[in-house]
């Protein structure tokens, strides 16, 4: 049976989310030339959110794109087989901007390491500055997040589940004990 | 030597005869046929049981491939797969190297058989109609039956050009020995590696029509009713070549056919897994052709079941389909085929295949026939007809392996052969 | 969704969602080839043989491009079949090369079955690049993938497919494709030109362009080799292009828009005019750009499997 602990609620999930949108415009000193690009499938609703929410401060429209970092993954072929591409989608020149990178957990840094790989081969942005809703620790790779919704420090054993109204039944993080049977 | 059979169920189709009896033999001459023989110092005695003791069978279509392509089969090893299959007697073809078209290798080949296994199997040549089997000038054909060859064909090619299939034809005539044609117009089957049909189609395949080979038998019909010739048509396929000669002889004795057991067992269907072992030539047809060739079979029409015996090497046939030779091996599966396709089925009964794998070949070839009497020579097959076995082509004693049918389950298998004073077992 | 093949022999019998699959994912694809940047890390370490038994500079650079773009390690290797049959068998080639320790293998032959043939003697992915006048299942794949993004579906759509039906793979393929994702379909030629039979496939058969282009709403329009005329396959490409030739003025007969694809290298002006080539309801270069991506989705989803 796994186990199953709620780290953040609804409520909190929504003040994060305003906290990390008022650094990232503190950091770079407005919206101007910033724009935000999501790691599918979670950070795209991430990316929509604060989107959203940066829109409400600024009263300006914000670049998005998402990002499917399948292609760019190290461990493809230890998978018994391939995910579904979604599909890269980012309409405008990462040329010259300052891009916001927005995934929900930070774990190992692989997927970050992947996606700034994909990035770094659709142009040249000025900075790309990291933003995660979670970091549990664990990284493998020199990878830090610039923005962080919350720290929770985690066991190899546990997994973060970050729920969102737009997959799921609500707003939530959890942490899960996954009972490894056999030993 | 006295060899004793007991109880065997002797099937004599010269004077109709379907009976249990023992059968004494005594340096090969059928000394004594009777029940409860009980004799002094016999050698051998073997039960049966019931078991058919028939006239020895004879292949009359085998590519024995020596002298000249001797990596796919020998003299030697092809008369081992015929002893195993059954068979006292084969015709060896003539497309060796050099082919069959000098007397000298008539004798050559007929000396050599007799040193395996004790002659045990008689090996016919049939020899090339023509030189070099060109399909242009005769081959000495008298000379060649004087050498000891039974019959003519160019198999593997066809005698084209109507002229010299008409002079080869008068010319037999004065010989008294048939004229076996291998019926194929090359002008409709160039290129093509499989049966006209849907399947052809659906693969891509470059189609060989069927009418390719009743075309080249509407014609030798006619040429052998005009020169009143002996005419057999090799391997026919097709429904249509059938329907032809079913006509054909309707008006003359002379005219005679036979079909090998893959063409009445597979079809082009089984050509969609690009098995090199389902190409040969004539290709496998469709289902109205198995269909019509069987009747042809149960009506007559059809007098003999030949293999078209065909070894080719195990690399020769790794390859892709489009290069790979024609022809698989038959003679380890023939009777097997045969009685599991034709007489479980009903479409035969056991003297009709007995008459198309020992009377008629012997018949339309002029050899003499075989009694199973008192005085006469032993040349015997015996069958065990409700045997059940699996075809596992490591276990031919062909050099070649090249058969569709390895893993088919068969009814009916050859369970010994007695000739010319030798006796064989099938194991 | 795993694909149910290991290898890509040919469409027939592929179910429709591995179609759909193999579709959905170049859409992936087209959209890296629109970056600065056109190549992705996936293949990385990977080595593909290009085994092309027969020139095709299009087939193999479309391969190739989409080889490189995937990062995969590339090797060409050409032979014409009159080199094969001086000595070394298929079996012997393919075996030699994937001694060198090769993950795939694309191969183009003259042989039908060469492909299924392939992946019976060797243990590397095999994609056929067109075996004789069996299958070219990329070809059709992009056709697919083509008529896919013209028309928004590709169920119930009338697709014509105009020439030499017999001596090609494109057409079989096509046909297959086709009929698994829900189009109908026609050929038309000269009846030499037509496979007996094929109707049973359950396709129609006009020997007249005029009623075909009434009919479709597609025509794929074959390449017409003059060589046939060789064996009497039909009298003349001037009579051909008489007869059966798309022109603009036929076009303009059926009162409604036809989109026309060719799968190249075009005769202009025998089996397809100039400016129906390159009118504005031409895909011919859009099947060239979504080959590439066809092939790169084909070799991600076979190429990355454990």
């Amino acid at each position: 049976m796994n186990q199953k602990s709620r780290i953040i609620d609804e409520k909190g999930f929504e003040r994060t989310l305003a906290r990390l949108a008022h650094e990232i415009l503190e950091r770079n000193k407005g919206a101007d030339n910033i724009a935000l690009v999501g790691i599918r499938t979670r950070g795209e609703f991430l990316t929509k959110r604060l989107a959203k929410i940066i829109q409400e401060i600024e009263h300006k429209e914000m670049q998005m794109g998402f990002l499917d970092i399948t292609l760019y993954r190290d461990d493809l072929r230890e998978k018994p087989y391939q995910p579904i591409l979604k599909g890269t989608e980012i309409s405008f020149d990462v040329s010259g901007k300052d891009i916001i990178l927005i995934d929900d957990v930070l774990f190992t840094g692989r997927t970050v390491r992947a996606a700034l790989d994909e990035l770094v081969d659709l142009g040249r942005p000025d900075s790309i500055q990291l933003a995660v809703l979670v970091d549990r620790g664990h990284r493998e790779l020199p990878i830090r997040a610039d923005f962080v919704g919350k720290n929770i420090p985690t066991s190899m054993e546990e997994k973060v589940k970050v729920m969102m109204k737009e997959l799921d039944s609500e707003d939530g993080v959890y942490l899960v004990k996954t009972e490894t049977g056999g030993y | 030597m006295k060899l004793l059979l007991k109880n065997g169920r002797i099937i004599e189709p010269s004077q109709k005869k379907d009976f249990v009896s023992d059968i004494l033999i005594v340096n090969g001459i059928i000394e004594k046929i009777g029940s409860n023989i009980s004799e002094e110092k016999i050698d051998q005695t073997i039960e049966l049981n019931g078991k058919i003791v028939a006239p020895g069978f004879i292949d009359m279509h085998v590519h024995l491939r020596e002298p000249g392509f001797e990596y796919k089969e020998t003299i030697e090893s092809g008369c081992s797969a015929a002893a195993t299959g059954g068979f006292t007697a084969v015709c060896c073809m003539p497309n060796t190297n050099p082919p069959i078209d000098e007397a000298s290798v008539v004798n050559w080949i007929v000396e050599r058989s007799k040193h395996v296994d004790g002659g045990i199997i008689d090996v016919y040549p049939i020899a090339a109609i023509t030189k070099n089997r060109e399909g242009k000038e005769l081959s000495p054909m008298m000379e060649l039956v004087d050498a000891g060859a039974v019959g003519f064909s160019d198999d593997g090619a066809c005698v084209e050009n109507a002229e010299v299939m008409r002079r080869a034809m008068e010319y037999s005539t004065m010989i008294k020995k048939p004229i076996i044609q291998h019926p194929e117009d090359i002008s409709l089957s160039k290129g093509g590696v499989m049966n006209e049909g849907f399947v052809s189609t659906s693969l891509g395949m470059q189609p060989i029509p069927s009418i390719a080979e009743s075309i080249i038998i509407a014609r030798d019909v006619q040429l052998a009713e005009y020169t009143q010739a002996q005419y057999h048509a090799a391997h026919v396929s097709s429904g249509k070549s059938v329907e032809i000669i079913r006509t054909a002889k309707k008006k003359s004795k002379q005219v005679t056919c036979e079909v090998t057991p893959h063409h009445f067992t597979l079809t082009d269907e089984d050509v969609r897994s690009f098995d090199t072992n389902t190409k040969m030539n004539p290709p496998l047809r469709n289902q109205d052709d198995v269909e019509a060739l069987k009747e042809g079979l149960k009506d007559g029409t059809i007098d003999v079941i030949a293999t078209d015996h065909a070894p080719h090497s195990f690399d020769e046939k790794q390859v892709e389909f489009m290069v790979a030779p024609f022809g698989i091996v038959g003679l380890e599966t023939a009777i097997g085929l045969a009685y599991t396709e034709l007489v479980k089925t009903g479409y035969l009964d056991i003297y009709q295949l007995i008459e198309k794998y020992s009377v008629n070949p012997r018949r339309i070839l002029h050899l003499l026939p075989i009694s199973i009497i008192e005085g006469e020579k032993a040349n015997l097959t015996i069958l065990d007809p409700d045997f059940e076995w699996v075809v596992d082509i490591q276990k031919f004693k062909s050099k070649s392996k090249n058969s569709p049918f390895h893993g088919h389950k068969l009814f009916g298998k050859a369970f010994a052969i007695i000739n010319n004073g030798r006796i064989h077992f099938v194991d | 969704m795993p694909l149910l093949s290991r290898h890509l022999l040919g469409l027939e019998g592929v179910p429709k969602d591995d179609i759909q699959l193999i579709l959905d994912t170049a859409t992936s694809f087209r959209e890296v080839l629109e970056r600065p940047i056109k190549k992705v890390p996936t293949l990385q370490g990977k080595t593909i043989v290009n085994l092309f038994f027969e020139s095709s500079t299009r087939t193999r650079i479309s391969f190739e491009l989409a080889e490189r773009r995937l990062s995969a390690d590339v090797v060409n290797f050409s032979a014409d079949m009159s080199s094969l049959k001086k000595g070394e068998t298929l079996k012997d080639t393919a075996r030699n090369i994937e001694a060198m320790k090769i993950d795939m293998v694309v191969m183009r032959h003259a042989a039908s079955g060469a492909a299924v043939f392939l992946s019976k003697v060797i243990n590397a992915i095999i994609i056929n690049a067109g075996d004789g006048a069996h299958e070219h299942p990329t070809q059709a794949l992009l056709d697919m993938y083509s008529i896919r993004e013209k028309h928004g579906t590709i169920q119930g759509l009338k697709v014509c497919i105009v020439g030499d039906i017999s001596h090609s793979r494109v057409a079989l393929s096509n046909i297959y494709g086709l009929k698994t994702m829900g189009a109908r379909i026609a050929v038309c030629g000269p009846k030499t030109l037509i496979p007996r039979f094929i109707e049973q496939i359950g396709i129609e058969i006009f020997n007249n362009i005029d009623d075909a282009i009434k009919w479709s709403d597609i025509l794929n329009v074959l390449r017409i080799q003059l060589e046939r005329q060789d064996r009497a396959f039909f009298p003349s490409l001037m009579e051909y292009r008489k007869y059966f030739a798309v022109t603009r003025e036929r076009l303009d007969k059926a009162d409604k828009v036809i989109t026309i694809m060719h799968p190249g290298p075009i005769n202009r002006d025998v089996e397809l005019s100039a400016d129906v080539a390159d009118s504005a309801h031409s895909l011919i270069l859009q099947q060239v750009l979504n080959g590439v991506a066809i092939r790169m989705a084909v070799l991600y989803l076979l190429g990355t499997r454990s």
